[in-house]
């Protein structure tokens, strides 16, 4: 186990019914769910899970109703045992943990988000907040500062003495959020955590939690059936059906290699444009043209079609050829932000008759974009097959 | 023909075996009582001494105390002045027509009953709602205790402990505790999944769970048992009087034997006038304390 991995499971099979361990041996040996369940009356939830999820990462399990996800993220603070399988967290076995070294697991390492919210109707926002805190044995007095502040960052300030009852589904949700958040836990799981909620408060509580993750690397494991939130928020997405995972991978390999027709039936409907983003596509390529040598210039454009310099005031330039007879043409361009969507680029990238440069957080250069790459992007999956 | 007789009539047992089983039966049960009727009864001598003391306590008190303490729980539970000024009106009336010294019997005895239903009912409600094996034999019992005649569980408990007030407080707890055990299993049971998987998922321990979350959620449900309690207790008054139990009922039934209408009409509105005591007081209690409850329509 690698110093990047936080959890780690193995084989790990879910099965429900009086005598799951009987039956375990069938399920091993490759019975199908439905023969399981007319033989032995037994339901088989996972099977065979094998997962690692590295340190910071938000990691999507995806999947269609039934197909276990929601048991699956169970597993991770034990809120269901297993029927057979290892659970490693930071290396240890969690499976092993006795009642109460479990409870203090949970106190300390992960905190959990509800799709329905999971709220404590009869505490108010505030006490709901420092709920994690408050079952450690903190006294109000301890927690009530942190609480606040946590409500505050997720724009709820003012709202401590209402009741769950009394907010939105999206207020209600940022609770949940909040409360997740105040424990400082290392793992937030988060099942199903903006289902409930309409499209477009779903999309701002997106937008919150990849901006709390900037600043807070926590270890996010995802739950979703949404193929388009999934490919936003993740960092790595599992793709599970009837209870086996069929692809662990980035959201650019769901989107461009599917790993068979179930895949393939999600990605066929994302639009692309909205779904990735400049670092999915853009080559990680430095073409930068530091020196005055025309003989290094060239090198550049023939590998990459172009080279950047950087003018003193920070902006870019461009150049795509070298002419024999006038030399380098050096052209103004716009530089593209790495974590834009590709639909927000397009009016920049159509204008532009250059590959545009991408930058990071930090203004610094960290790849281009070229109009082939894009276009192949945007190509619907059929087009692919045609071509 | 002869032969045939089951044909046209039941073919029952012989008289002489249901009377040798009536005969065993009913000796074990004396012999049963006459052994150990003392030490039960010796068992309930604690509850016997603080009901006599609340009795006396209620009684002795000079009526104007009693009065002003009984409007002052009223008020504090319910915070409504209305409720608080029919209160005093109907104890007026009850003590101008010379029913106090009962009403004060029967409140004691109601308020041991209610408290000895709380006491005893919400961990077997909380015990039924954890084990389904616990839900599956409670219930039936439950339904015997509710539906078998009074009558006929009060002839055992006297047999064992005589006429008095220990029998009949045992006589009330068992017809009225069964909607506070109903009632604390429901309203446990209905505890959202989510959020009690929250509770365990945050670290709670069963402890914190019971009494952090499913009991106060559940306490609008059991707050409906325990007044069904108070309820069934009061309708049980009048039962109860019978094997001698001071109190409101005792005039009722004199007025049965007797016919005499007015008598038994005044007692009667007299224990109408503290059911319905009851039921507001811990009605209006159980929804203010309740907050949360209160944006639900907005919501």
């Amino acid at each position: 186990m690698d110093e990047q991995t936080l959890i780690q499971i193995e084989g790990l099979y879910q099965i429900f019914g009086p005598d799951a361990e009987q039956v375990l041996p069938k399920v091993k040996a490759g019975a199908s769910k439905d023969d399981v369940l007319a033989e032995t009356g037994h339901t088989v939830g996972l099977r065979d899970i094998n997962l690692t999820i590295d340190r910071g990462e938000i990691f999507v399990i995806m999947g269609l109703s039934g197909s276990g996800k929601s048991t699956l993220i169970r597993h991770f603070n034990r809120l269901i045992d297993p029927t057979a399988g290892k659970i490693k967290v930071n290396g240890d076995d969690i499976m092993q943990l006795s009642m109460k070294d479990l409870t203090d697991f949970r106190r300390h390492k992960m905190s959990m988000v509800f799709q329905h919210f999971g709220l404590f109707p009869h505490r108010t926002v505030v006490e709901n907040v420092g709920y994690g805190l408050s079952v450690k044995g903190q006294k109000k007095s301890e927690w009530e500062g942190q609480a606040k502040e946590w409500l505050e960052t997720v724009g709820l300030a003012g709202y401590e003495e209402q009741y769950p009852s009394q907010l939105s589904g999206g207020q209600q949700q940022r609770v949940g959020l909040a409360r997740a958040l105040c424990t400082d836990a290392e793992i937030l799981l988060m099942d199903e955590a903006f289902s409930a909620l309409d499209p477009l408060i779903r999309y701002d509580m997106q937008s919150q939690l990849i901006e709390l993750q900037e600043t807070l690397h926590k270890t996010i494991i995802f739950i979703t059936h949404d193929l388009d939130e999934a490919l936003r928020l993740g960092d790595r997405i599992a793709v599970l059906k009837d209870g086996k995972l069929v692809q662990v991978g980035k959201p650019v390999d769901i989107i461009l290699n599917p790993a068979d027709d179930y895949v393939r039936a999600f990605a066929k409907d994302v639009n692309r444009a909205r779904a990735l983003f400049v670092k999915n596509v853009m080559s990680p390529a430095l073409p930068v043209y530091a020196s005055d040598s025309l003989d290094e210039l060239e090198g550049l454009i023939d590998e990459h079609g172009v080279a950047y310099r950087i003018t003193d005031e920070g902006m870019f330039e461009a150049c795509t050829e070298v002419s024999p007879n006038s030399g380098a043409v050096w052209l103004p361009v716009h530089s593209l932000s790495r974590n834009q969507l590709l639909q927000d680029i397009l009016p920049t990238m159509l204008e532009s008759s250059q590959p545009l440069p991408v930058i990071d957080k930090n203004k610094e250069l960290c790849g281009y974009l070229s109009h082939k790459a894009l276009a192949k992007m945007l190509q619907l999956p059929n087009q692919l097959n045609v071509a | 023909m002869a032969d045939a007789s089951w044909l046209t009539e039941f073919p029952d047992m012989s008289r002489r075996d249901l009377l040798t089983i009536r005969k065993t039966l009913d000796g074990a049960y004396r012999d049963f009582s006459r052994e150990y009727g003392d030490t039960i009864e010796s068992l309930f001598d604690p509850l016997l001494n603080f009901l006599v003391w609340f009795e006396h306590l209620l009684i002795e008190t000079p009526w104007w105390i009693i009065l002003a303490a009984v409007t002052g729980i009223v008020f504090l539970a319910t915070r409504s002045w209305k409720l608080s000024v029919g209160v005093i009106i109907s104890m007026l009336l009850i003590g101008y027509f010379g029913m106090w010294e009962d009403t004060m019997r029967t409140l004691s005895i109601i308020t041991v009953c209610t408290l000895m239903s709380i006491i005893l009912g919400i961990p077997i409600g909380i015990l039924m709602s954890r084990s389904d094996r616990a839900q599956s034999i409670v219930t039936p019992l439950l339904d015997v205790m509710q539906t078998m005649p009074a009558f006929v569980y009060l002839i055992p408990v006297v047999m064992l402990l005589g006429i008095g007030k220990i029998p009949g407080v045992i006589a009330v707890v068992i017809y009225a505790i069964p909607p506070v055990i109903r009632l604390t299993n429901l309203g446990i049971r209905l505890v959202s999944k989510e959020t009690l998987e929250a509770a365990t998922a945050y670290g709670a321990t069963p402890t914190q769970r019971l009494f952090g979350v499913q009991l106060p959620l559940a306490m609008p449900t059991i707050m409906a048992g325990i007044n069904q309690t108070i309820m069934m207790a009061l309708a049980m008054v009048v039962i109860a009087s019978m094997i001698g139990v001071k109190g409101l009922g005792q005039p009722v039934l004199k007025s049965i034997t007797n016919q005499y209408f007015t008598l038994g009409l005044l007692n009667g509105l007299a224990i109408v006038a503290l059911a319905i005591m009851f039921d507001r007081v811990s009605q209006s209690y159980a929804k203010r304390s309740q907050r949360h409850l209160e944006g639900r329509e907005n919501g």
